[in-house]
C-alpha cells in the first residue's frame, strides 16, 4: 500500500518536473520547484512507513521546514535582490 | 483485512488522487497564475489526505503527533508560498491570462 | 509575557519532537527554546493580551470545520475544472478592501482565500486591500471576510 502511494508521488512529481523544465517563467519554475519539494515531503514519510523507520519523519519535517524557507528567500533575493 | 487499514488506504487513495491531478493541472493550465490554482488547493489537500492516512494505519502516539505537525506545517505554508509566488511574479508585472488569448 | 509562553510553547514543541528525556536532550531544549523566544516572542503573538489571543484561538478551532469543508468543495470544483477537456475556466483579476486590522486576520484571510473555491491571493496589504485572481468571473470572498471579522473581534 505505502509502495503504491510513493510510486503514484514520485510519478507526479516528474509530471510537474516537466514543468520546472519547460518554464517558461522563472515563477513557473519555482512554483513546480516548491511543488516537488511538498511531495518529497510525503515521499519520505511514506517511505519510513514502506521500512518501517520512523525517524525519517525527522528528515520529512525538517525537508518541510527548509523547502519553506528556499522558496521564501528566493522570492525575497529576486524582489529585493539582496537577502539581509 | 481490518477497518483501519482499509480507511487508511482510501484516504491515501484520495490523496493520491488529488496529487496526480494538481499535477495534471499545473501541466494543462495556461499561465502561471492558474497554475497557482491546483498548488496551492489540490496538492495542500492531497498531502493532508496521504498523512492523515498514514496517522489513521498508525494510530496515536508520538510519530502520529510528528505526521499531524507536518500535515499542519503543509497547511499553512503551502498557501504561504502560493502566496508569496503570486505576489512576486504580480510585482513584476507578469499579466494574467484572459479567456480566449493564446496559451503561454 | 508573550517571552515566558514562546518559550514554553517551544520548550512544549521540542519534547513532542525528541521524545526523550536525558538531560543532554532536555538542557539542549532549554537553551534553544530560550534562545528562539528572546529572538523571536514579538512574532508569535504580537502585544495583544492573552485573553484576547485565547478568545480568537478557541473562534479559531470553531472555524476550521467550515474551512475544511470549503477546501473539500474547492478541490472537487478544481478536479472538474482540470480534468473536463475544454477546461471550462475564465480568469479575472480582481480587488476588494477588508476590514481587518490585525496582521494575524489578514494573513488568516489571504491563505482561506488561497485554500478555497476558485480564488488565490495575489497582494494583501497590511491596510486590508486585496488582490485575487480567480479561475472563475463572479466568485466572491465577502461570506469568508465576515467569519475571520468574527474571530478577530469576537462578534
Amino acid at each position: 500500500m505505502f509502495t503504491a502511494a510513493a510510486l503514484v508521488v514520485a510519478f507526479a512529481a516528474v509530471l510537474v518536473l516537466y514543468r520546472a523544465i519547460k518554464g517558461p517563467r522563472v515563477y513557473d519554475r519555482l512554483l513546480a520547484v516548491n511543488v516537488i519539494g511538498t511531495k518529497t515531503v510525503v515521499l519520505l514519510a511514506l517511505i519510513g512507513f514502506m521500512y518501517e523507520r520512523p525517524y525519517f519523519l525527522d528528515v520529512a519535517l525538517v525537508y518541510a521546514l527548509i523547502n519553506f524557507i528556499a522558496t521564501i528567500a528566493f522570492l525575497k533575493y529576486r524582489e529585493l535582490g539582496r537577502l539581509d | 483485512m481490518d477497518l483501519r487499514v482499509v480507511l487508511a488506504g482510501l484516504f491515501m487513495a484520495a490523496g493520491c488522487f488529488f496529487l496526480i491531478v494538481a499535477a495534471i493541472g499545473i501541466l494543462r493550465f495556461p499561465d502561471f497564475y492558474t497554475r497557482m490554482h491546483p498548488a496551492g488547493k489540490a496538492d495542500t489537500l492531497g498531502q493532508a489526505l496521504i498523512i492523515a492516512g498514514l496517522i489513521i494505519y498508525w494510530g496515536i502516539n508520538l510519530v502520529s503527533v510528528k505526521l499531524l505537525i507536518i500535515a499542519l506545517f503543509i497547511m499553512v505554508a503551502n498557501p504561504t508560498a502560493a502566496y508569496a509566488l503570486a505576489n512576486a511574479a504580480y510585482a513584476s508585472g507578469v499579466k494574467p491570462w484572459k479567456k480566449g488569448e493564446e496559451r503561454k | 509575557m508573550s517571552f515566558v509562553l514562546t518559550a514554553i510553547i517551544m520548550f512544549a514543541f521540542w519534547l513532542l519532537l525528541s521524545g526523550e528525556f536525558t538531560p543532554i536532550l532536555l538542557g539542549s531544549g532549554i537553551v534553544s527554546s530560550l534562545l528562539v523566544a528572546y529572538i523571536s516572542h514579538d512574532l508569535l503573538f504580537g502585544n495583544a493580551r492573552f485573553g484576547v489571543l485565547a478568545g480568537r484561538f478557541w473562534r479559531f478551532l470553531l472555524y476550521l470545520p467550515w474551512l475544511f469543508k470549503e477546501i473539500v468543495v474547492a478541490n472537487f470544483d478544481l478536479v472538474y475544472r482540470t480534468l473536463h477537456p475544454k477546461m471550462p475556466i475564465d480568469p479575472e483579476v480582481r480587488n476588494f478592501q477588508a476590514d481587518l486590522n490585525t496582521d494575524m486576520g489578514i494573513s488568516m484571510l489571504a491563505n482561506s482565500i488561497t485554500l478555497t473555491p476558485g480564488t488565490v491571493t495575489m497582494e494583501a496589504k497590511s491596510d486590508g486591500s486585496f488582490t485575487v485572481h480567480s479561475l472563475v468571473r463572479g466568485s466572491d470572498a465577502e461570506d469568508m471576510e465576515r467569519r475571520i471579522k468574527r474571530i478577530e473581534r469576537g462578534a
